[in-house]
């Protein structure tokens, strides 16, 4: 019987292997962590909502204040999504018979609120409050971007972990005076660097960074 | 003056001005390949072999089902509970560790210092060391309460921003028990590629041939191969070598870097590497003394081989010994109530069963092994090497469960008993670990062979 050899071409690809031996390692590394990265799988995500509601005609051109539907409170941890009776407000007059607000007349007519769908999805071990930040200084923009010229809504930011602590560890740059938290192209009137250290001081801003600030 | 007869089937004498034989029979080149790749030729398994190859696999069956059912249930199905932390998960993971260290220390150590009984057993042992690293890492993997994300022990980079801590001793551990596993497997397969190339060479099927010649990597037993093969192997048994003493170091750093009473202890490191190469070795004649048996390889495992095994674990067995003692004295000369309670609590508490089952087996037993006959009668030290195994897993039950149960207050004493779920996956990695065994003897050289010719006495003529 004769003998096991291995086929010539062994002999040339040899430096291959050795290549994806040494290229693998590098490869997997750099898929794992930008293919599974945040930025990969999470921005950008616009799911079509049960009404085609467009954040850039009603904030944008027609500059309603986020906090007219989106009310602020010192004390919720959520933010409101507003209730069909927010929207009648207007509703009821303008444009009452247009067919895209079918479904928030149907709404307001049998009291079931409509099924928004939600973009800033956080797992549920994560303890999140919006009050502490937009009462602090954080702007809506900086962890939304500008809803004011998404006809569709869609996740700005990573919302990682990460991304959390960057703020967490840093925050003075993301830092506004809080009657302009929810304008959304507010530009700092002075040096940054600056007005953020006075608003750090002025707020008493120390943000946490344990473990359980987050994972309570 | 006596000579000592090179082909009798006794060679364990000790007379100083002969080297005693290290293959006995009327063994050459032939003999000895034929002898060891008849094993892995034949073309009909013994029935013998399916049946304690179903039993085994049986178990390590159970095992990855109990596996399954601690991932999808939950770490409560185990009777680790506060303050218990840590338990079967933890005592088995460091059982099999230490178990691992003889493979290691009889295939890098007694290489370096040249001692070439250890030709005949290296093979085995290194299989042995590498299926009991991987019964060990399991523990660790499925222990951490949510197995899906192990990959958290490592280091990689990640959105969260996390990185483990590397004060952690149990990180070190990680890193000790991984580079452990893949020098080990390296180590192996490297001895075995002149072995394998012997078996390509003889294979009668064409599948054969080609798993063998695959496996063998073209090895054609050139000089220059032979001179560039002994080099590799000489740098990997110095790379090896730190490793016996480092990797059970580290995993004794898990402990004594605690607070805890019966942890914190300086002697820990030595005295766990003391511990791992006792086991480790009557774990080796567990396996030798019914394989040399069964496969008969008598004439390549011989008596003397099993002596020198012997010697071993009798001297390990001594510095285990002594360990235990010292523990004690420190506990009373350093006068911390806390740790003079968590020594007197180990021997009069109330799992002091333990602990003086652990004493009778590793202290008491090993001391058999002074008399020749234990030494040298198959059946005495077997009865010894499986007590050693018994005693081992205690010490490791002894330092860990007990340790825990009673800390610095005592309202935060409590007790430990097993669920059947821990007594499963104990019982479950001897299946995987003899499952991984019966494997490798049916399939590939269960002796070095090539070695084993270096080390053939001289022809009479």
């Amino acid at each position: 019987m004769d003998d096991f050899q291995f086929p010539a071409w062994v002999d040339r690809a040899r430096p291959l292997a050795v290549l994806l031996l040494l290229s693998a390692p590098p490869y997997g590394l750099g898929v794992l962590y930008y293919g599974g990265s945040p930025q990969t799988t999470d921005v950008g995500y616009a799911p079509q909502q049960p009404v085609p509601y467009s954040h850039a005609l009603h904030a944008g051109d027609l500059g309603i204040d986020c906090a007219y539907c989106h009310t602020l409170s010192d004390e919720a941890a959520h933010l409101a999504i507003p209730p069909t009776a927010t929207c009648m407000n207007c509703h009821e007059q303008i444009a009452p018979q247009n067919k895209s607000l079918l479904a928030v007349r149907e709404s307001a007519t049998s009291g079931m609120p409509i099924r928004w769908i939600r973009v800033h999805d956080l797992p549920d071990y994560v303890y999140f409050d919006h009050s502490a930040h937009v009462m602090r200084g954080v702007g809506c923009v900086s962890c939304h971007g500008r809803i004011d010229r998404m006809e569709t809504v869609y996740q700005a930011q990573t919302l990682s972990m990460g991304w959390c602590l960057d703020c967490h560890r840093n925050p003075e740059p993301h830092l506004r005076p809080v009657p302009f938290v929810t304008d959304m192209s507010w530009v700092s009137g002075e040096d940054p660097a600056v007005l953020g250290k006075r608003l750090r001081e002025q707020y008493n801003i120390a943000p946490p960074t344990d473990c359980s600030a987050c994972h309570r | 003056m006596s000579t000592l007869d090179l082909r009798s089937a006794d060679n364990t004498g000790n007379d100083p001005t002969r080297r005693a034989a290290l293959v006995i029979g009327h063994h050459d080149y032939a003999s000895v390949t034929q002898l060891v790749s008849q094993l892995a030729e034949r073309s009909r398994t013994p029935l013998a072999w399916y049946v304690a190859f179903a039993v085994s696999a049986a178990w390590a069956g159970l095992f990855f089902l109990l596996i399954g059912y601690l991932v999808f249930t939950g770490v409560g199905v185990w009777g680790n509970n506060r303050p218990v932390g840590w338990a079967f998960d933890i005592v088995n993971f460091v059982f099999w560790v230490g178990i691992g260290h003889a493979g290691t220390l009889i295939s890098a150590i007694l290489f370096l210092f040249r001692q070439r009984w250890r030709t005949s057993i290296n093979r085995a042992a290194e299989a042995m060391t590498v299926f009991a690293v991987i019964c060990a890492a399991v523990y660790p993997g499925v222990h951490i309460g949510r197995a899906w994300l192990a990959y958290w022990l490592a280091p990689y980079p990640n959105q969260m921003q996390i990185w483990p801590n590397f004060r952690s001793p149990l990180l070190w551990d990680v890193f000790a028990v991984s580079t452990y596993f893949t020098l080990s497997l390296l180590f192996w397969y490297l001895g075995m590629i002149p072995d394998l190339a012997t078996l390509r060479d003889r294979a009668q099927s064409r599948l054969k041939r080609f798993i063998y010649g695959v496996f063998a990597l073209g090895w054609r037993g050139s000089a220059r191969a032979w001179h560039v093969y002994e080099t590799a192997y000489l740098l990997l048994a110095a790379l090896a070598t730190p490793l016996v003493l480092s990797v059970h170091s580290v995993v004794s750093f898990d402990f004594a870097v605690s607070v805890l009473p019966g942890w914190h202890t300086t002697i820990f490191p030595p005295y766990f590497v003391a511990g791992a190469i006792f086991s480790g070795f009557a774990m080796v004649v567990t396996l030798m003394v019914p394989a040399r048996a069964w496969f008969g390889l008598k004439d390549l495992i011989t008596l003397r081989h099993l002596e020198n095994m012997n010697k071993v674990i009798l001297a390990t067995g001594c510095m285990v010994g002594y360990a235990y003692g010292i523990e004690f004295f420190i506990a009373w000369y350093g006068g911390n109530p806390y740790e003079q309670f968590a020594f007197l609590n180990r021997a009069l508490g109330p799992y002091a069963w333990a602990y003086w089952i652990m004493v009778t087996c590793n202290v008491a037993v090993p001391q058999l092994l002074w008399m020749k006959s234990w030494r040298t009668t198959p059946w005495k030290m077997m009865i010894v090497a499986i007590l050693v195994n018994v005693g081992m897993w205690f010490e490791r039950f002894v330092i860990i469960v007990i340790s825990l149960t009673r800390d610095f207050l005592p309202s935060n004493w409590g007790a430990y008993s097993p669920t059947w779920v821990d007594l499963g996956m104990f019982a479950g990695s001897f299946g995987l670990f003899f499952m991984l065994f019966l494997l490798f003897c049916r399939w590939l050289p269960m002796v070095a062979m090539a070695e084993v010719k270096t080390v053939l006495p001289h022809p009479e003529n």
